[in-house]
């Protein structure tokens, strides 16, 4: 059940497969929710719920499913897990869910999800499926938390809506950096974090 | 007349899809390495959004909205079926691609085959979904708005996506450092572009 093999399906996607620095999946959402971190951790947990669950049903379904609607069939599975979701942020955390806006709902059209259950799910056993899901989302979630980590720490001076940053910084003269919150510091970000990691790892070097 | 300019414009350049909300990255980055690809997918995205935002509007507010099917009848006129929008709103733009598709194969042939491989990729574009559920959420005031939303946020991906492709056709022949070379650097441009957009903030409409 944790066999060698199955547990290299959840370590794989957090480091030398991750879904946005590698596969370049779902980055359409991981960048928009990254301004302070609460709303990222609850981005990244429904995504994990979603890909993890939808890779296992479609798992289940993967002989009864014909080839030809397959798109369709996927689509709807997904759909109806991003509902339940969508529906259990606004009755517990409504506050995040108007901050995600329509951010849960593009969770649908997410590259990670359907590029799992193509590439993944239709080929393999639940238990497998299930776990490649859940490591999947993690990798996703791991990207997410950290740029949002670097945006909060550096743009408002707060963690998890906690100040961090002394009061005798800024009487110092220290600035929050303005800039960080704004939407295009997310992509530079990422693109600092693939540098890191293909600096480290010369494998994944892009040889074209 | 005034205010439909005003809402093609600011989706063009202040709420644009791509350097504002990051919709449809992932199209956008795997397709953008050639100008002439890029413009056939922009193309095809700004197609399918000019009829997916005015036909989700409809069904939005005459089918889904509280209130919204008065018209069967008192008995319905309080009932809200907008946690249903996603799976209407997904399925719409499905089954739209999918007549979009056959249309486009028998009335322009020349058409189809430039567009051709593109279109069952953007039934899963995040910007097509996302078009649809920010005309939701902005409460558009009529089908007029909402289509206009829809052609300016299609113009902004394809201009997005071009600009995208022409920097990356020169960048092939600079001395990118090997670790960012491919991905790593169209995110940084990206963001630059975006920093650049952002300077149409300052319009007032």
């Amino acid at each position: 059940m944790f066999s060698l093999k199955n547990i290299r399906l959840i370590t794989q996607p957090l480091n030398n497969d991750n879904p946005i620095t590698i596969q370049v999946l779902g980055v359409c959402s991981a960048l928009a929710v990254t301004v302070k971190l609460k709303p990222a951790f609850v981005m990244a947990v429904s995504v994990i719920v979603v890909t993890a669950l939808s890779n296992w049903v479609t798992s289940l379904l993967r002989k009864t499913i014909p080839p030809r609607i397959r798109i369709i069939v996927q689509l709807t599975i997904i759909a109806l897990l991003v509902i339940l979701v969508d529906q259990f942020l606004k009755a517990f955390v409504f506050d995040v869910s108007k901050q995600l806006s329509v951010f849960v709902g593009l969770i649908i059209t997410n590259c990670i999800v359907m590029g799992r259950l193509e590439a993944f799910a239709m080929a393999n056993k639940p238990w497998q499926s299930l776990l490649d899901g859940f490591g999947n989302g993690l990798g996703y979630g791991i990207i997410l938390i950290i740029v949002a980590f670097f945006r909060e720490l550096l743009g408002s001076g707060t963690l998890w809506n906690y100040k961090v940053i002394p009061d005798a910084f800024y009487n110092a003269g220290y600035f929050d950096n303005g800039f960080m919150i704004l939407p295009p510091m997310a992509l530079i970000l990422v693109g600092a974090i693939i540098w890191v990691q293909r600096y480290r790892n010369k494998d994944l070097i892009d040889k074209s | 007349m005034i205010e439909y300019f005003n809402i093609f414009i600011k989706s063009i350049f202040i709420d644009n899809m791509i350097f504002a909300y990051f919709l449809g990255m992932c199209s956008y980055l795997a397709v953008s390495r050639t100008v002439k690809t890029s413009s056939g997918l922009g193309l095809a995205v700004m197609f399918v959004l000019v009829i997916t935002v005015p036909v989700n509007y409809l069904i939005d507010n005459y089918l889904l909205k509280k209130g919204a099917l008065s018209w069967l009848g008192d008995s319905f006129a309080n009932l809200d079926l907008s946690f249903l929008s996603f799976i209407m709103f997904i399925a719409v733009i499905a089954s739209m691609v999918q007549l979009v598709e056959m249309v486009v194969e028998k009335v322009s042939p020349p058409l189809y085959s430039a567009l051709g491989i593109f279109l069952p990729l953007i039934a899963v574009n995040c910007a097509i979904l996302g078009g649809s559920l920010f005309m939701q959420e902005r409460e558009y005031n009529n089908i007029g708005e909402a289509f206009s939303f829809g052609l300016g946020s299609g113009v902004g991906w394809w201009l997005a996506i071009v600009s995208i492709a022409a920097i990356r056709e020169k960048i092939k022949y600079s001395q990118v450092p090997a670790p960012l070379r491919g991905l790593g650097i169209t995110f940084i441009i990206t963001g630059l572009m975006g920093i650049a957009f952002m300077s149409f903030l300052g319009i007032k409409i």
